[in-house]
């Protein structure tokens, strides 16, 4: 299986603009890296390994995105934190003309006002993404997270 | 050095017989917390520690915790669930390191010290000595009995698919644990049939675990703090709901039954309430009422000291409080399902956790404000917190309005802890 440089850069680029965007504190522009059905799953390693379902966030449409960026914006009280990502380059495990599938490391790291920063969140994104006419979409994104106890909560999007 | 503090004083000083000003130092005190764990843990409590479908099979077991001490809970070959402490009798070695698994007997790997499944000593490496041209080496003493240094075993009981377990044998029974009036909510989630396992969710909260109980017998915040529950017409403070507790106030269930949304903004007290908001997705909120409910649509039931037992519309599952140190406690969440559930009830029961757990739309902001809570207790921990909504009694009630319960905890937590 090969792709070609001009889909690697595209895919990198990708992975760089997300990351750029749930670090930006622009949440309404996370939906818009996913197709409309798409799958987006906040999962423990745990559950992904043993079969178990359960996740602790489990979106199946681009408009449960959204009401998630609601829920951050407008209902969640929450102590207020930076996030800094940083994400490994993407492994191409399958790639034909519609879609490529994916995995890349990631490590999430949490700022709070007058705190040190700490590791919040460690894992691996395993991806699909299609091509569309607007370029790369991510038709299902989980993130298999590693950390066995999350630091209290999880509010913004990893 | 002997002079008392009025910024760090070393005991609670409560201002009344009654409990509806709770010292911040019942939340700081290092030695008061080993009371509690000494008390309310390890001694004549009943704790909660799995759920049987998480150890369906011979063998079968999982690691957890009892206040701050590791047990397993494991599946004998006879099928009887035992629960035993994860210390070697040897060397005291906590020598089971996986979380679940199956095991045919349990080896402390240190010395290879090999147990049965009910805990009993059946190997010791060399107990004989070692023989040497004719000789005997070595070896355990001639009068030192396998049968004197098992692993420490619990007492267990269980209920509709629920373990609990205590260290002390002489524990009531379980069901006079709960009383009559909690065991009734009890047996409504767990009827009978078999659960089946969805899976976990891990937090670490920097706070008090009382604080975790506490939140779950206060019905006032939820329409105030989880605005997202206001806003998509979940809660009301006019829904139909009552409090009630076990006769020692330590239990209690929060019942209540969903109102039909709409024009809430009079009842909310919420000035962020938008009735124009609607959900991108509404299968967020596709609730199917089920048969075994009855009547109430949400039953929030704490079981002092470790548990909570959820169900909040077709959202089950229990929440295990594992304290460490008097400032932090580990909170898992274990969501389950029926046997006999449809995949678009376990679809359901799967969405709808997105409320819940540690990122959930409704939940995630209660270890947050825990966490702020503590953090003041400990910078002033001579002041205290109020309890008063609804008076100062503690009593069941037929509204929401009220912090009853957070009182009847604190009745009894002062019963048990001011007793010599
Ligand atoms: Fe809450």
């Amino acid at each position: 299986m090969r792709i070609d440089f001009e889909d690697y850069f595209a895919l990198t680029q990708l992975y760089a603009d997300y990351a750029a965007i749930v670090d930006s504190g622009k949440y309404d522009l996370w939906p818009d890296f996913f197709t409309d059905d798409c799958i987006y799953r906040l999962q423990p390693r745990e559950n992904y390994e043993r079969g178990f379902p359960l996740a602790t966030l489990s979106f199946t449409s681009k408009g449960m995105l959204k009401d998630r960026v609601y829920g951050i914006q407008e209902t969640l009280f929450h102590d207020p934190y930076y996030q800094r990502h940083i994400v490994g380059s993407p492994v191409v495990r399958k790639a034909d003309a519609e879609r490529l599938e994916c995995e890349a490391n990631y490590a999430v790291f949490r700022t709070k006002l007058s705190d040190a920063s700490t590791v919040f969140n460690v894992g691996r994104y395993i991806d699909t993404i299609v091509r569309t006419p607007a370029g790369l979409k991510f038709a299902s994104r989980q993130c298999i997270y590693d950390s066995e106890m999350i630091p209290n909560s999880i509010i913004y999007p990893i | 050095m002997n002079q008392t503090s009025s910024i760090f004083p070393r005991s609670p000083q409560w201002e009344s017989d009654g409990t509806h000003r709770i010292p911040f130092v019942a939340y700081t005190n290092e030695e008061l917390y080993q009371r509690e764990l000494e008390r309310f843990f390890y001694k004549s409590h009943w704790c909660y520690v799995g759920l049987e479908a998480e150890i369906p099979n011979t063998g079968d077991f999982k690691r957890t915790a009892i206040g701050e001490r590791s047990v397993i809970m494991v599946r004998d070959a006879q099928g009887a669930i035992n629960v035993v402490e994860n210390i070697c009798a040897h060397r005291g070695m906590r020598f089971c390191r996986e979380r679940h698994g199956n095991r045919k007997e349990f080896v402390c790997p240190y010395h290879q010290w090999s147990y049965t499944l009910k805990g009993d000593l059946q190997g010791v490496p060399f107990r004989r000595g070692v023989k040497q041209d004719g000789q005997v080496y070595g070896g355990m003493p001639a009068d030192f009995k396998t049968s004197d240094h098992g692993l420490t075993k619990l007492k267990v009981a269980t209920r509709g698919g629920v373990v609990f377990a205590s260290f002390d044998h002489e524990v009531e029974p379980l069901e006079d644990y709960l009383g009559p009036t909690v065991l009734k909510y009890f047996d409504r989630l767990f009827n009978g049939r078999r659960l089946t396992i969805l899976g976990y969710n891990r937090q670490r909260i920097p706070g008090n675990w009382k604080l975790m109980q506490e939140n779950i017998k206060d019905p006032y915040h939820p329409g105030l703090l989880h605005t997202w529950f206001v806003t998509f017409g979940l809660w009301r403070a006019d829904n139909k709901s009552q409090l009630k507790m076990d006769a020692k106030h330590r239990h209690a269930a929060m019942i209540s039954t969903r109102g039909q949304g709409g024009k809430a903004a009079q009842v909310t007290d919420v000035s962020s309430f938008k009735e124009s908001m609607k959900l991108h997705d509404p299968s967020f909120l596709d609730v199917v009422p089920e048969a075994w409910w009855g009547k109430p649509s949400v039953v929030m039931t704490t079981i002092f000291p470790s548990v909570i037992f959820q169900q909040q519309v077709n959202s089950v599952s229990t929440r295990h409080i594992q304290p460490s140190g008097h400032g932090a406690f580990d909170f898992v969440w274990t969501h389950f399902g029926f046997d006999d559930d449809s995949e678009e009830m376990t679809l359901r029961r799967l969405r709808q956790a997105n409320l819940f757990g540690p990122a959930g739309f409704v939940s995630a902001d209660d270890g947050e404000v825990i966490e702020f809570s503590q953090q003041a207790f400990e910078s002033k921990p001579f002041h205290r917190a109020l309890a008063e909504l609804g008076g100062h009694e503690v009593e069941d009630t037929k509204h929401m309005v009220t912090e009853t319960l957070i009182r009847g905890m604190y009745r009894y937590w002062r019963e048990v802890m001011e007793a010599t």
